[in-house]
This record gives structure tokens, C-alpha cells and sequence, in this order.
């Protein structure tokens, strides 16, 4: 009997909390759901799922302010051809385009290019700078540790501004270098240099890519003495180039990407080594048949 | 009380070794690169070309506007370049190259000792005088001395000002001005205020300088309506809208000019130059330079060409110290650290201090334990911590609301920061990128 | 010549240092801490071992294996002994242990350390210690005769059961008060020797006086209003100052860099609200001592008063 009584008492006290707890529950679900229905914004479920498709790191290369802003317009607007996420790539932006309908915009693909050959050895460090290691402070603030007022600072504003870890800058040569396997060619390195080293440039086929390394507008004699692999605009390479695709402006060569043929002719001219050619299979030791590169 | 400024400020050690040292010529330098670009506004354009011949005081350099200045020869000799030089911070800018050859000067200029004090020239024939001879700011912000002696339309001048303050650590060339070339400089005064039409006048010299005080005291008996006042010694008394509320008790709004508070301020360098232009008819063509630093053997005060290199004047003083780690153009705590010291001493050149290697590195960076002892050393009353976190996640819209555009960049916040965080270096960084977007505003209305 | 070294101004830098900030503030607590040791004996003296040795501990193992960096540790060393301060000299040291854990492990370290605090580390594992293990917390050791209750716990008993103001007083001496004679936690009974301190951080600058000055002006303030107007049945502010750990919360615990306002204005503000806080936990609330509690609250509401009180600036006060 008394058993029976305490365990009664025991429910009761168990149970009036469980209950009250129960309606509760339900009360704030029914609630819950009356606001969820009359207050429901209708959107077009296509945008998350294109939202989903697109990578989601927010690093602004399309133009928008994020990907969802992206998602938006590729869904809402009829022509898309200016729409492109540059870290999807062709292949990613096909893959929404199948699935939105829509016929997708034709883009070469690009990376981020460092125009600045001047490691430690060739451009040889003058000072120390002790500010706050931010490129745009030191490029308000003087020439840089080397005595080049164009090249490549070395405190990595451009690190920072990447969202993919692609460009970093390397101790031992003092320059910034791009994973070319990471680089999605969104261009915030671009903007945030302040020196206007880094070029998006067309990626090349195997991504194979000649390109003048070095910005300096300084004339050839004094761009020389502050770093040894400068462009000191001595035209040979322009002169050498059978598709007439280099130029030479204020003290500086410049090689459109649209007009090279991936000759390399003006690599092997190039005085100061300043013409950079990547991703080619070592050439051949005879240098004597000009036919033999490839232009594909 | 001495008078000071309403908020903020620091006190840095004075360290003013030089104190005591006379002023002395330097002796005449091979070759000199005067740059065509010495002040605040568009450069001159070079009225001279390779191979001509130059003296004294000639004409180099034509004003490039409004807000510009002329430039003058600094020597004579032959003019070997017009080209760009590499100056201080290691950029490259154009200048005048000068073998320098005999010391002839120009006919018109007086080079007697003797003190003129009288002078009948009108308001406008001063100012004048003062735009020909290429005078600007010789404290350091070498803003063009006729442009602030032209008030806006509108615009009253009430009190002149002369900043013979020098709140830098290390810096004594104001300082010997005042006390050897004290009565020239008050002349100056004089004529700087018939230029303006001010009826009062008033000399701010910090207290750490009683003999300064004393001198100029003893002489203001002689002038009409100029006052000596003697500031507390505090960081940065000697900015300029520090001085006028130091001074008047007037506080220049934000983004405003001293003249909206009546107030026109000149450097002592400034006034001893506009004093020898109007009355010796002697351009702008050399400056007291304070030459000095704990390890160099014989810190002085030079009265130096313009154009003169820096490692002249450090070779003059002793050479420069075995241990030397940074050298900078100006005070330690506004002055620019140089990288080339073969660079030229400009109009604006108040100080060569060498710093041993020591002295020159900043202490490790720690964290921000957010002690507010920025907000306090502030003395435009900004939040130095909020604006370096701004600046850093390149929020410049939030900078300009917490008015990073009010910054003097008196380094006061990096000076006291317990945690040795570069304040200052991002927030300069963010008041550039909000005065570029107040520009481009102005530019699009 | 060596390479040149190149910096943005300025190129010299003040005496200021976070290390010489905590050891002001470590220097100012040593007169109290002598009275500590002289009223409640050696284990003072190991309590405070425990906790600063705890708290450094765990503050190194973090900072070197979690957040992968290395500063100073001083700070560390102050939240041991505030944390230790506000603990009674006999508890089981193995509490003092686990309090310093939750104080730099869970208050501080785990907001991204140094600076990025909300709350007052050394409180947070203080109320834990409270509300977790509120016998340890409450039983304090005898002092000089009287009984082991605090003044302040005293009063409340005796007020809650009927009794009158100077029933309380009976039993108590502002005199033994000032000087540190009376029952409490570790640092908080020496009024005379934290003031000490007070004036030490006061002439260093490490501190200013608004935040201090705040709080025990308006403790003062209210309690005297209540005190005035029943004085039978509210304790006199006196009373209020010298017991708990009004003087040690005040100077030393609201005044925490990390956890205060900016500004001046912001810090009145800040004091104010502690202030007004601790009497209304004290006189209506069901903990005799509401100072840990005021503080915490308080720090809760920094974020905002760093909003709305900004400093004064330069050229706003002109002439209209």
C-alpha cells in the first residue's frame, strides 16, 4: 500500500512535468509552423541548388559579392553569357548550365601570373623593412628591401587576399609563387598588389604559358643594376617574335596571350633571362632547327 | 599651468643632445641634387637644362601652379643633370645635379650681417616676395608659405602663430634659430603679420627650452603685439592644430584648415626664411639641420645647402657610427627612415637622426589586451585600436566613419602601445585609402 | 655599413609594456597579500601557489599546442592570484585547481586567448567554483574570535531573520575591517592594504581612476540613500565598502584592461552599473555577495558601451 502511494506520487511528480513539457513542445511547434507558412519568402529552389554546385569560398572572382549573388543571377537572368565563376571552370560552369537549361558561356580558362623574377640573388636585398608586414603599407612607404621600386615586395598582401591558398610567397626566392593546380583565377591577388605585379593570363594548353617576368618601367641601364633578371626593353624579342605578339612600352616588354604561338623564340633571346616560359618539356639540346618548337 | 592641448598626448624622452651645439656652416659640398619636387602640390618644372652655369639664388626651378613652389640654386657651378635621382626612401624623382664651382652669388641678394628691421612693402608685394623665393613649411609638412598667407575668400586671419614648439624627440634646430637668430626671426614675425593683417601674434615655445624663452621675451619689448608663450612639454604640442588650441583654446574642426578658426601657423625655420626673402631679398636656399644620434661623435646644428647629400652632413658631424641601424630624415617620431643616405636635404629637412641597431628594431608584437591606452595618448581623439583592426580587414567605409581621415599621424598610439602593435602603420594605410575615396567623391560632384 | 633597417614612424617606442602593465598591477597586490598571509596563515600562501602554478600551466599547454604561438605568461600569473584572492584560505586545494582550469582554459583561452575575453577570467572560475561547490565556497576559516561567517553573510542572516543593523554590528568592528581582521576570501579583507595598491597603480598610470572611483561611489551613494532612510534595516555604506570583496572587485577586478571600456565616460558607466548591481544582489538577492556577479554582468554589457561611448574627439567642441 505504502509502496503503491509513494510510486503514484513518484508518476505524479514524473509525470505533470513530462506532460506540461509535451504540450509545451507541441504548442511552440504549431506556432512555429503558422509563422513558417504565413511568412514564407518564395524563392526559386533552383538557386540553392546552383548555390550548392558552386564552390562557396566567396572570393568574389565573378564579380558578385558572394556565390549565392552568383546563384541568383545565373538563375534569374535569361542571358548568362557574362556570368562566370572562375574557380568552377568551364567544366563546372557546364555542369550548372545542363542543369539550369541554359547553354553555357565559352571561357578560356586563367591563372594568376607573378610578373617579377628578382629572387634574392638576382635582385639583391638593400635594407630591412621592420613595419607591419603588409605590402600596401611598404609600397606607401618606400622602395621595397631590394632597390627595384617596381618588383615584387615580398610580405604577401597577395597570401592573404586568396581564398584558395594558391599563391604564397616563398621564403627562399622572396617572391610570390602560384599553385597552378589551386589557382582558380579569381583575381584577388590582382587587386590587392599594390604593385600590379600579378596578370590573369590565359592558362595555355597542358598549361603551357610564356610571359615577360618583370614590370620595371625604369630605363634598361638602371632597371639592370637593381636587379639582374629585369626587362630592359632592348627589343630583341620583339624583333625575334614571328607573330608579332610582343610590345614595348615605357621600358617594359609584354607579351599579348591572344597573339603568342608558344614559339619561344624570344625566351632564347632574351639577355637577362626576364622571358619565362613554364610547363614545356625540356628542349631538345640541338637549337639549330628553328621549325622544331611546337606551335600548336 | 602652462598652456597644452585639450586631449591625448605622450612624453617621450627629450634626448635633445644637440642642444648646446652653436649653429654652423657646413662647408660647400661637391655636387648637389636639388629636387624639383620639395613641397606639398604639383612640382616645378625646370627652368634649367645640362650644361648651364648657375649661382647662388638663381632661378632653377619654375612653381607648378598655385600650390607649388619655386626652386632655387643652392650653388653655383655647372648644372651636370636633369634627371631623376634616387632619393630617400629609395624611389626615384627628378632633380637639378649641380657640380658645384666657386660660391658666386647672385648680385641682388644681401649677404651683410647687419639687421634690417624696417619694412615698407605692401601686404601683396610680401606675399609676393615670399611665393618668389620659394618658401615653404620648414618643419617637416612643407605645405607653400604664400598659399596659407592667401586666406580663402571670405576668410579672416586672426592670430598668427609661430611654431617654435619642436615637441620631437632629438631636434634642436628651432631651438638654436630662436636663441642666435632670435630678432631676425621676430622681424620676420612682424612682416608676417603686416602680410596677413594680424594684430596678434604669438611665438609657442615649449618649456624645455628656458633659455629660449628668456631670449625671446627679452626681445618681444622691442615689437608691438608679439607675445612669447611657453607650452607644457608634452608629444605633439608642435602639430599644428595641437598649437592653435594650445594657444587660442580653438579647436579646428575636423577636415577644416586652420583658417576656419582665424588662425594662420608658420614654423620658426619658415619665418627666419620669409624674414631674409622680404628684407635681404635671399631666397630659400639653406636650412638648419640637426644632425644627431646617441652613438655619433659630434651631433650639431649645420646651416646647410639645400641639396646637400645626408652622408655629407653625417660625415661632417663624425662619420657615420659603426653600430648605426637606421637613419632617419626628420624626428624619430614623424621622420621618414631613409634608405638612401647619399639623398639630398630638401626645404622640408629638420633633422639626420642615426639610431644604433638597437634602437631601431621594434620590440616582438603581442596582443591587444585592449588597455585603451591608445584612446588615451590620442590627440585627435580617435580609437587607434578600432582603426588598426579596420584598416588590417580593409573595412575603409568603418574607417571613415571613426574618422581615420583625422589622423595626424603624430604616432603617439604606436609610441604608448603596450603590446607594440604597428597602429600607425595600418592606420595611415586606411586614412590613404579614405581620403582616395573622399577625392574621388569630390572629383565626381 | 649593415643593411639599413626601414620602418614607418614612429621609431621610437614608450616604456609601456603588457609585462610591465601585469607587474604593476602583481606589485600593487602585495601589501594585501602580506595581510592575507598574516590573518589566514601559510595556506594563503599555497592557494595562491596552486592557482598561479595551475593557471600557467594551462595557459603554456594551450598557447604552445592549441593556438600555436607564444606570449607572455604574466597575465596568466595575475588571473592566478586575483582567482586565488577571491578564494577562502581553506579550501581543498584541489578546487583551487580546478577553478584556475575553468578560469584560463574555458574564460580565456578558449575566446582565442590574450585580449579576446569577454569575461573576467579570473570571476568566471570563481562563480564556477561558487555555484559548483558552494559549501567549500562558503565555509571560511575562523579569524581572531569571531565566527567563520563573513560580515556580509552575518548581515544577511541576521537581517533575514528579524534582526536589526546594529544586532550585525554588535559582533563587528570597522576598525578590524579596514585592517583585514575579519572573516572572507584570501584577498579580499585587507581594505587598507588594497587601497595601497589602488594609490601604487594610480601614480604608475597603469590604471585610471574612473572605473574604481564608479564603483564605490555609487555603492556608497545607494546604500547610504537605504542606509538613511532605515537605518535599522540596511547596513550602513561603511559597511558596504570594507566588507566583501568590494575594494579587491572594484580596483582590481572591474579595472581587468580586457574586460572595461575604453573610454572614461564608458568606464563611469561601466563602475556605475557594478556598482548599482552589487547593492541590489547584496540587499535583495539570495548571495550575501554580489560583486563577482555585478562584474560578470557587467562585462557582458562592454561590447556596448564601447558602442555608444566614444571618445571625445578633437574639433568636436568648437564653437557652433
Amino acid at each position: 500500500m505504502d509502496t503503491l502511494e509513494k510510486t503514484l506520487q513518484f508518476i505524479e511528480s514524473l509525470g505533470y512535468p513530462v506532460v506540461a513539457l509535451c504540450v509545451l513542445g507541441v504548442v511552440s511547434a504549431i506556432l512555429l509552423y503558422i509563422v513558417a507558412r504565413s511568412f514564407k519568402v518564395e524563392e526559386d529552389p533552383r538557386i540553392d541548388e546552383v548555390e550548392k554546385m558552386l564552390p562557396g569560398a566567396n572570393c568574389g572572382g565573378c564579380g558578385f559579392a558572394g556565390c549565392r549573388a552568383l546563384a541568383e543571377a545565373l538563375v534569374k537572368n535569361d542571358d548568362i553569357s557574362k556570368l562566370y565563376c572562375p574557380s568552377c571552370g568551364s567544366d563546372g560552369m557546364k555542369r550548372i548550365c545542363d542543369y539550369l537549361g541554359k547553354s553555357a558561356p565559352e571561357h578560356e580558362p586563367q591563372v594568376a601570373v607573378v610578373r617579377c623574377g628578382g629572387t634574392c640573388e638576382k635582385r639583391p636585398r638593400t635594407n630591412t623593412f621592420d613595419g607591419a608586414r603588409s605590402c600596401a603599407i611598404a609600397s606607401t612607404l618606400y622602395v621595397g628591401e631590394s632597390s627595384c621600386s617596381y618588383g615584387c615586395l615580398g610580405f604577401g598582401d597577395c597570401e592573404v587576399a586568396c581564398t584558395f591558398g594558391a599563391i604564397k610567397v616563398n621564403p627562399a626566392t622572396g617572391l610570390a609563387e602560384v599553385d597552378e593546380e589551386k589557382c582558380t583565377g579569381c583575381g584577388a591577388c590582382v587587386k590587392a598588389c599594390p604593385r600590379m605585379i600579378i596578370e590573369l593570363r590565359k592558362k595555355g594548353i597542358k598549361g603551357r604559358r610564356v610571359f615577360v617576368s618583370c614590370v620595371n618601367k625604369d630605363k634598361g641601364a638602371i632597371a639592370r643594376k637593381s636587379c639582374s633578371a629585369a626587362c630592359i626593353a632592348c627589343t630583341k624579342c620583339a624583333k625575334a617574335c614571328p607573330f608579332e605578339a610582343i610590345t614595348i612600352e615605357n621600358n617594359v616588354a609584354y607579351i599579348d596571350y591572344n597573339k603568342c604561338r608558344l614559339c619561344r623564340k624570344c625566351v632564347l633571346e632574351c639577355p637577362t633571362g626576364a622571358i619565362v616560359e613554364v610547363n614545356f618539356p625540356p628542349r631538345k639540346v640541338v637549337e639549330s632547327q628553328p621549325e622544331e618548337p611546337k606551335t600548336v | 599651468m602652462p598652456k597644452t592641448f585639450p586631449i591625448g598626448g605622450v612624453h617621450p624622452s627629450e634626448c635633445k643632445i644637440s642642444r648646446g651645439e652653436a649653429i654652423k656652416p657646413m662647408p660647400l659640398p661637391e655636387v648637389v641634387t636639388i629636387p624639383l619636387a620639395q613641397h606639398i602640390g604639383a612640382p616645378a618644372k625646370a627652368v634649367v637644362v645640362k650644361g648651364d652655369k648657375v649661382v647662388v639664388g638663381q632661378l632653377i626651378g619654375e612653381s607648378g601652379g598655385f600650390v607649388s613652389s619655386n626652386i632655387h640654386s643652392s650653388v653655383s657651378g655647372t648644372v651636370t643633370a636633369v634627371d631623376n635621382f634616387v632619393n630617400a626612401q629609395g624611389l626615384r624623382q627628378a632633380g637639378v645635379t649641380i657640380k658645384v664651382e666657386g660660391d658666386e652669388w647672385l648680385e641682388s641678394i644681401d649677404r651683410s650681417t647687419t639687421i634690417v628691421r624696417e619694412c615698407s612693402l605692401e601686404p601683396a608685394e610680401i606675399v609676393s616676395r615670399i611665393a618668389a623665393a620659394g618658401i615653404v613649411g620648414m618643419g617637416g609638412a612643407t605645405f607653400p608659405a604664400h598659399v596659407k598667407l592667401t586666406p580663402p575668400p571670405g576668410k579672416k586671419t586672426e592670430v598668427l602663430i609661430i611654431n617654435g614648439v619642436e615637441c620631437e624627440p632629438y631636434l634642436t634646430a628651432d631651438h638654436r634659430v630662436m636663441l642666435e637668430r632670435g630678432e631676425e626671426l621676430l622681424i620676420g614675425v612682424e612682416i608676417l603679420a603686416k602680410a596677413l593683417g594680424v594684430e596678434r601674434c604669438y611665438v609657442g615655445v615649449e618649456k624645455n627650452k628656458p633659455d629660449a624663452i628668456e631670449h625671446l621675451e627679452k626681445l618681444a619689448k622691442e615689437f608691438r603685439n608679439i607675445e612669447i608663450v611657453p607650452l607644457k612639454v608634452q608629444y605633439p604640442q608642435g602639430g599644428e592644430k595641437q598649437l592653435i588650441a594650445a594657444v587660442t583654446g580653438r579647436q579646428v574642426p575636423s577636415g577644416a584648415l586652420p583658417i576656419e578658426v582665424g588662425a594662420v601657423v608658420q614654423n620658426v625655420g619658415t619665418t627666419l626664411a620669409v624674414y631674409e626673402a622680404v628684407q635681404k631679398n635671399k631666397p630659400l636656399i639653406e636650412r638648419v639641420v640637426t644632425v644627431t644620434g646617441k652613438s655619433l661623435a659630434h651631433p650639431s646644428n649645420l646651416l646647410v645647402r639645400i641639396g646637400t647629400p645626408v652622408s655629407a652632413l653625417i660625415a661632417e658631424c663624425g662619420g657615420v657610427p659603426e653600430n648605426t641601424g637606421k637613419v632617419i630624415g626628420g624626428g624619430p617620431m614623424m621622420g621618414r627612415a631613409m634608405v638612401n643616405i647619399d639623398s639630398p636635404v630638401t626645404k622640408g629637412s629638420s633633422g639626420v637622426l642615426l639610431m644604433s641597431e638597437s634602437e631601431a628594431s621594434r620590440p616582438a608584437e603581442g596582443s591587444c589586451i585592449k588597455c585603451a591606452k591608445c584612446v588615451e595618448a590620442c590627440p585627435m581623439g580617435l580609437e587607434p585600436y578600432l582603426l588598426k583592426v579596420l584598416a588590417q580587414k580593409q573595412r575603409w567605409d568603418d574607417c571613415e566613419l571613426h574618422a581615420a581621415a583625422d589622423c595626424i599621424e603624430c604616432g603617439c598610439c604606436s609610441f604608448t602601445c603596450p603590446a607594440n602593435l604597428p597602429l600607425l602603420d595600418y592606420i595611415r594605410l586606411g586614412k590613404g585609402e579614405v581620403m582616395k575615396m573622399i577625392r574621388a567623391r569630390a572629383a565626381k560632384k | 655599413m649593415n643593411k639599413l633597417v626601414v620602418s614607418p614612424s614612429p621609431h621610437i617606442h614608450g616604456k609601456l609594456s603588457t609585462n610591465r602593465l601585469m607587474g604593476d598591477v602583481l606589485i600593487a597586490l602585495i601589501p594585501a597579500f602580506a595581510v592575507s598571509i598574516w590573518v589566514f596563515g601559510l595556506s594563503a600562501l599555497l592557494v595562491t601557489a596552486v592557482a598561479v602554478a595551475t593557471c600557467v600551466l594551462v595557459e603554456a599547454v594551450i598557447q604552445r599546442w592549441c593556438l600555436h604561438r607564444k606570449e607572455t605568461l604574466l597575465p596568466a600569473v595575475l588571473t592566478g592570484v586575483l582567482l586565488a584572492f577571491n578564494l577562502p584560505s581553506n579550501i581543498p586545494l584541489w578546487l583551487v585547481a580546478i577553478g584556475s582550469v575553468v578560469a584560463i582554459g574555458i574564460a580565456k583561452m578558449s575566446f582565442g586567448g590574450l585580449g579576446k575575453n569577454v569575461f573576467n577570467p579570473a570571476l568566471v572560475g570563481r562563480v564556477f567554483l561558487l555555484i559548483a561547490y558552494p559549501v567549500q565556497m562558503t565555509s571560511f576559516p575562523e579569524v581572531d574570535a569571531t565566527t567563520g561567517a563573513t560580515p556580509l553573510s552575518l548581515a544577511k542572516e541576521t537581517l533575514k531573520q528579524g534582526g536589526s543593523v546594529s544586532d550585525v554590528m554588535a559582533s563587528l568592528d570597522y576598525t578590524d575591517m579596514g585592517i583585514g581582521l575579519m572573516s572572507g576570501s584570501l584577498g579580499e579583507v585587507a581594505a587598507f592594504a588594497l587601497l595601497l595598491g589602488f594609490v601604487y597603480m594610480l601614480v604608475r598610470r597603469t590604471i585610471t581612476w574612473h572605473i574604481p572611483v564608479a564603483v564605490l561611489g555609487t555603492m556608497a551613494i545607494v546604500s547610504g540613500i537605504m542606509h538613511g532612510a532605515h537605518p535599522e534595516e540596511y547596513m550602513s555604506p561603511l559597511f558596504h565598502l570594507l566588507s566583501g570583496g568590494a575594494i579587491l572587485g572594484a580596483v582590481y577586478m572591474a579595472t581587468d584592461y580586457v574586460t572595461s571600456p575604453m573610454t572614461s565616460w564608458g568606464k563611469i558607466v561601466f563602475g556605475v552599473g557594478v556598482g548599482l548591481l552589487t547593492i541590489i544582489i547584496r540587499v535583495w538577492g539570495a548571495y550575501p555577495e554580489g560583486m563577482s556577479f555585478a562584474i560578470l554582468l557587467m562585462n557582458a554589457c562592454v561590447p556596448l558601451i564601447d558602442k555608444g561611448f566614444r571618445p571625445r574627439r578633437f574639433g568636436k567642441t568648437s564653437k557652433k
